[in-house]
């Protein structure tokens, strides 16, 4: 083995945020079945539902996860400002929930925008099923 | 008759290179009109995540502690930052700001802002006004373009400071 090899073991090994999609799911339904404690699994479906599911902000804007992100998050989104958003599906985005503390960012901000409230970790959890179950 | 065509393409092409040179009021004083090159990995990531890289020499100190003071409801969105972040965009925008950049440029932006006035948009400031009065808002708003903020619609260096007249193509 080269030493270039452990070097770079040695720096995922070091990196505090790396996780895989799963390991920020477990993550996620850790912290629901905390919040709850008759919470069960995750639910792809639910997920699907939360991430379309349109509202009227206060703004009088409709919105929903869709408006940036596009009805298939397989595809590319656009941010209002016009710049690209990579797909939120990570069968066609490997580098989408593998950094724990920017998924977290991300909630904190979009369900302001969205739901004007901050998302449960039930939501989190079914939300980000979703985007894994999606081949 | 030879001489006199010859004269008369002459004049035109005289012409020609005398408007352009005069119209790129970048030549004078062949000066560093270009914002400096500047870089810092946080504001590169964050600021640039939702929309262009904003230079920090197009708006003053002032501007930038206003604006990096209210991210979370920046423009009407949430883009609030832990606070470790935060401080370091915001100590790099201002010790590269408008008024400490060096650049003409910075400085004509900064000095075209009343001192009372903190503006948050570059697009309100009299030297972005008056450089872009030519502008139609059909033009402004065609698809390619959009919006005032969308600099580098037309400005290919925008992110990296350069707003150069000789480089602004205007998409059609």
């Amino acid at each position: 083995m080269s030493k270039a090899f452990w070097l770079i073991l040695l720096m995922l090994s070091t990196n505090a945020h790396a996780a895989s999609p799963a390991e920020t799911l477990q993550n996620y339904t850790a912290q629901a079945k905390q919040e709850n404690p008759t919470f069960g699994t995750s639910s792809s479906s639910k997920g699907d539902v939360f991430f379309h599911a349109t509202r009227q902000h206060s703004n009088g804007d409709k919105v929903s996860c869709a408006t940036c992100h596009t009805d298939n998050p397989k595809q590319n989104g656009k941010t209002r400002a016009n710049k690209e958003i990579l797909p939120m599906a990570t069968s066609a985005n490997a580098q989408r929930f593998t950094d724990l503390a920017k998924t977290e960012k991300w909630f904190r901000r979009n369900c302001q925008d969205v739901l004007e409230r901050t998302c449960t970790a039930q939501e989190k959890s079914d939300f980000i099923a979703y985007l894994l179950s999606i081949k | 008759m030879l001489i006199r065509k010859t004269l008369q393409l002459g004049t035109l092409i005289g012409a020609i290179f005398a408007t352009g040179y005069l119209l790129a009021d970048d030549h004078e004083g062949g000066g560093n009109r270009s914002l400096p090159i500047v870089s810092n990995q946080k504001w590169q990531a964050e600021c640039a995540s939702c929309h262009m890289l904003y230079h920090p020499g197009l708006l003053p100190e002032r501007s930038w502690r206003k604006l990096m003071g209210g991210l979370d409801k920046h423009f009407g969105e949430n883009a609030s930052l832990d606070k470790a972040t935060q401080q370091e965009i915001l100590q790099f925008l201002a010790t590269n700001s408008a008024d400490h950049s060096g650049s003409r440029r910075s400085a004509k932006i900064a000095s075209s802002i009343p001192a009372k006035s903190v503006p948050i948009r570059v697009t309100e400031t009299a030297y972005f006004q008056g450089k872009h009065d030519e502008i139609s808002p059909a033009t402004w708003k065609s698809q390619k373009i959009g919006s005032q903020s969308n600099c580098i619609a037309c400005h290919s260096g925008a992110e990296k400071g350069n707003f150069s007249e000789d480089n602004v193509r205007i998409p059609r």
